[in-house]
């Protein structure tokens, strides 16, 4: 049934939000994080005791996207009440079902409390963590079933598609989202306007907008969330952008580790023809446009523009030198706008509540809201949304909630294997693009990983190294080779085989690597490196110096020791210990043969009085 | 045509002429490897990097040249110390990889790289593709390509065989810039032969798998042609 | 082949289609065969060198076959920071094999692979597709000794 015009679309709305408003509904959390701790058995158990109670009729049911906590999934929330539990586990629902549904209780237990002064809290609204973030382009998420369009056009979905395309001309569009101040969320933050402007100029019949699902930030999950939770929203920002820029064909690349994301996006785009939002003559007017699904088979450097097309063409995912452009010459030669999944979100709010309501958030340079995944070591971890301009410190404080018990926090790396290491005196910095950028560091795609004193900073540097001579599509020389030889002089510095003039080569290379080569891979691949030599050398000098790993984390530099004041002598330790290197007796304290040990820690996992300490 | 300043100077070219051709038809030496004419520009040696920009109006970058088409009023430094400083650490990268190389040794003289930091690995290829692109582009054969990605790329046949397709012209060595040797026929008298890569040469047997090693678990040696032709174990059936 | 004939035909014989046939193909048969290649590249009229660029340069394919079961370990940065690698390191000393080889028996292979989005729940480990949350070296040992001693996929894995 094909909608036609915007009051069309009004009046289901109305219809379909009276039913939603009155009926409650049961909405549990269908998020990777949630789903991994058994949400989808949660979900079957609601089924069956809602079908035998007879309550299906009068209960909704459903499986949301990603709600945010993740740290303490599986989520579930009630509306109308506004009831928010956490960690709730398939047995815990009868209860909430007899308690809750049927008898408006509350069960405490299943209820988050307030991190300051310990009191259960009922709703989402009452935690910091939910409490400080500006959830706009995830305001569905947790709210909606992403496989069902009805309850998108429940919330005013495809309306702002449905205005653009009855009032106002490409040139126009342009206009808002220039004046908006909207930029790329992938990472690179170029003006989203400014991009549609110049492909819009470009000469060719056949245009293309692509939306970027690569994310291969490992510890990002930004964009996993929003097609899995909220697909309809990134399809009507790329339907008004193709309007914008006069393409008439559009790719989502998904990468292929998502294929939750990928069924999601064609249960989506199949629904979006069938009520008309995409195929010909898109209500009613001239434009006609459709979308197809693109799959990335494995490889990081797939996330860069130019290497992103070459995979659309059926080739491998070798970037090459820009210009020109892709928004001159892209896909099969043609203009190709190419944006984050993120940035397509924003569009349809930009549209719906204007320009300036959006260039009323964030910061005189970086407007609107970014979405982080907030990981590592930090007790709320999850997906949360705030406004550009926030400080770190506020996000690792209020919403973060803080480290975890005894720790303390050292360090945040933002933007993935491209950003940089921000250590804990810049805190107060504010995350937009220009601070983020003079510090060393980007703002990336939103990966924002937490790490304490127990983490050694010379080890990331390493580990993203790792990743990235990996994950190098290995054409330029800098970045092939660099990235390699970066490796190995990281590794000798973590094995304690390093001098003073390797961590001078080690800056040098990074130097060379940054400015020679061909693509933003290569280009930024010396940011974990630079920025951890910058704020953090005293780890480097103390691996270089004295062979010691302040954060006692290099293998070759750490011992493990069973402390005999605390060991108990109860022999747990010994079997599993796959070199044999601990012997002891009964009620004797034990010993670990430091040439026989492998450095596992298995011993420090099986002990259950701490008695085994990393020195 | 197209107006720029290369090196100061003005000059005008027709449009969609590229920097490197720019600045040769002027005159200015820029040391390439991986560019060769008749062959499409590639870019992946960085040899050719040149400063664009204008340092009075905003931050210059380094570009390949060989790959950077003209543009209206372009100002280009071909050797500014930065290319320079770029350009000595890109060779001596090139002469970790492969220090037997006459031409690498030449750019190293060329370029005061008198040291090498980087431990050493004695390789023929330094993966600049001109061979694959040669047998692509000129003999439309394709019998040689790139196979896996980042420090484990290397040049070979499909699945490591002795190529259906290669109709043994030469040209991979004739265009291949770091190995200078020919082919010394089916029984060559030393490993050092190195002038071709092994699916190619007819001394390899069958099975190539065998023709290379990983080291170390961070590179990629590859055995002279005398070794190869040994099945290893687990390679491809 | 018919099957290979089928995938083909899902998407159509054009170059454009290559990785989409390929990932099809390597589901249905969890490795790439060299003769399916082959008649791939000469169905869609493109050289077998190219297929093979494809082959070896992306994560996803794998031109030997893998184990009946696949374990995965998450080496993103947060299953990193929570000792990813160290279960890596255990599942080699267990099985006896490295990444992406499989026991001589051909029933276990492991991949590491980055981010599978589960991030509050490191070290993260998915062996058949099931996610275990906060693995930690025993509990893999005790999975590993479940999968070798049943032959039924599904109950081994719980």
């Amino acid at each position: 049934m094909k909608i036609r015009t915007l009051e069309q679309l009004l009046v289901l709305e109305r219809e379909l939000r009276a039913v939603h408003d009155h009926k409650p509904c049961v909405r549990v959390c269908g998020g990777t994080g949630c789903r991994a701790r058994g949400s989808e058995d949660v979900l079957a158990r609601f089924q069956e005791l809602l079908e035998q109670k007879g309550l299906r009729g009068s209960i909704e049911l459903k499986f949301t996207g990603c709600h945010g906590l993740c740290e303490r999934g599986p989520l579930v929330s009630i509306a109308p009440s506004e009831v928010f539990y956490q960690s709730v586990e398939a047995d815990d629902v009868a209860a909430i079902v007899g308690e809750t549904l049927e008898h408006d209780r509350v069960i405490e237990r299943l209820l988050a409390s307030d991190p300051v002064t310990g009191a259960r809290v009922r709703r989402e609204q009452e935690l910091p963590f939910y409490r400080r973030q500006h959830r706009i382009v995830l305001r569905l998420n947790g709210v909606i079933d992403p496989l069902d369009i009805r309850e998108y056009l429940a919330f005013g979905g495809y309306q702002a598609l449905a205005k653009t395309l009855e009032r106002s001309t490409p040139e126009e569009v342009i206009e808002i989202i220039e004046r908006s101040g909207l930029r790329g969320r992938g990472g690179a933050g170029f003006p989203t306007g400014k991009k549609w402007r110049l492909a819009r100029a470009a000469k060719g019949t056949i245009k293309y907008v692509i939306c970027n699902g690569d994310e291969g930030d490992p510890g990002a999950f930004m964009d996993r969330s929003l097609l899995e939770g909220n697909p309809h929203s990134v399809l009507e920002g790329m339907i008004i952008g193709a309007y914008a820029v006069g393409a008439t064909r559009g790719i989502i690349y998904v990468r292929e580790e998502y294929p939750l994301a990928v069924r999601t996006l064609r249960v989506a785009l199949e629904q979006a023809r069938e009520y008309g939002f995409l195929g010909e003559t898109i209500f009613g007017s001239p434009f006609s446009f459709d979308i197809e699904i693109v799959r990335g088979a494995g490889a990081f450097v797939a996330g860069e523009e130019t290497a992103l097309i070459a995979a659309v063409e059926g080739r491998v995912s070798e970037p090459r030198q820009r210009p020109p452009y892709p928004v001159e010459r892209g896909v099969w030669g043609c203009p190709t706008v190419i944006n984050n999944v993120e940035t397509w979100a924003n569009v349809p709010l930009i549209i719906e509540h204007g320009p300036d309501w959006f260039a009323s958030l964030g910061t005189a340079t970086s407007k609107g809201t970014k979405i982080f995944s907030l990981v590592g070591k930090i007790r709320n971890t999850g997906l949360v949304e705030i406004p550009m301009g926030m400080t770190v410190r506020e996000l690792v404080e209020e919403i973060g909630g803080g480290p975890p018990p005894s720790r303390e926090i050292k360090a945040v790396q933002i933007g993935g294997p491209s950003g940089g290491c921000l250590p804990k005196d810049l805190f107060d910095l504010p995350i937009d693009y220009e601070s983020l950028g003079e510090a060393g560091a980007m703002m990336g795609s939103g990966g924002l990983i937490v790490m304490d004193d127990r983490t050694c900073m010379v080890d990331v540097a390493r580990y993203f190294m790792d990743f990235l001579r990996d994950e190098s599509c290995g054409k330029c020389l800098p970045c092939r080779e660099g990235t390699n030889r970066m490796y190995e002089l990281l590794t000798r510095i973590c094995e304690g085989r390093a001098t003073e003039s390797d961590l001078d080569l080690l800056e040098e290379l990074a130097q060379v690597v940054k400015e020679t080569s061909l693509c933003g891979l290569g280009q930024t691949a010396s940011n974990p490196v630079l920025t951890t030599l910058r704020y953090f050398r005293s780890e480097y000098e103390a691996h270089v110096r004295e062979h010691r790993c302040p954060a006692r984390v290099c293998k070759a530099l750490i011992r493990y020791v069973i402390m005999a004041d605390r060991c108990t002598g109860c022999l747990a330790c010994l079997s599993p210990c796959p070199s044999q290197a601990i012997t002891g007796q009964l009620k004797q304290p034990h010993v670990i043969d430091q040439n026989r040990c492998l450095k596992c820690g298995l011993c420090l996992e099986v002990c259950q009085f701490g008695a085994v300490e990393v020195v | 045509m197209t107006r720029l300043f290369i090196n100061g100077i003005e000059t005008e070219v027709p449009e969609g002429t590229s920097v490197l051709e720019a600045a040769q038809s002027l005159g200015a030496e820029i040391p390439t490897l991986c560019s060769y004419p008749g062959l499409s520009a590639y870019g992946a040696c960085r040899l050719c990097v040149v400063e664009v920009g204008d340092p009075r109006s905003g931050p210059t970058k380094l570009v390949s040249a060989c790959t950077y088409p003209v543009q209206e009023g372009l100002r280009v430094r071909t050797h500014s110390p930065r290319v320079e400083r770029a350009r000595k650490m890109l060779i001596e990268l090139l002469l970790s990889i492969c220090p037997s190389s006459k031409r690498i040794q030449d750019l190293a003289a060329e370029y005061q790289v008198e040291r090498v930091r980087f431990p050493v690995r004695d390789e023929r290829c330094i993966l600049c593709g001109l061979c694959v692109r040669m047998c692509a582009e000129q003999m439309m054969a394709r019998a040689i390509g790139f196979a896996h990605r980042g420090y484990r790329r290397k040049v070979t046949t499909p699945f490591d065989l002795r190529s259906e397709v290669c109709r043994l012209c030469g040209g991979c060595l004739y265009v291949c810039p770091v190995c200078e040797l020919r082919c010394q026929g089916p029984e060559a008298p030393d490993p050092i032969c190195g002038s071709c890569q092994a699916p190619t040469c007819l001394s390899a047997r069958e099975d190539l798998s065998g023709a290379w090693e990983v080291t170390g678990g961070d590179s990629v040696r590859i055995k002279a042609p005398r070794e190869a032709g040994k099945r290893s174990a687990g390679g491809v059936p | 082949m018919q099957e290979i004939e089928a995938i083909i035909e899902r998407y159509g014989a054009e170059r454009r289609h290559a990785i989409s046939i390929l990932q099809d193909i390597q589901a249905r048969f969890h490795y790439l065969p060299k003769d399916a290649l082959r008649h791939v590249a000469a169905r869609l009229r493109i050289p077998l060198m190219d297929l093979y660029s494809l082959a070896t340069f992306y994560n996803c394919f794998s031109l030997t076959p893998r184990g009946e079961h696949v374990i995965q370990v998450c080496l993103g940065t947060a299953c990193h920071l929570k000792g990813g690698t160290r279960l890596v390191e255990a599942l080699e000393r267990e099985l006896g094999v490295r990444e992406e080889e499989v026991t001589p028996d051909g029933r276990l292979s492991f991949k590491t692979v980055r981010c599978l989005g589960a991030c509050a729940l490191a070290p993260l480990v998915v062996i058949d597709e099931r996610y275990h949350p906060k693995m930690t070296q025993r509990k893999l040992t005790q999975i590993l000794a479940r999968l070798r001693r049943v032959r039924e996929p599904a109950e081994a894995a719980r």
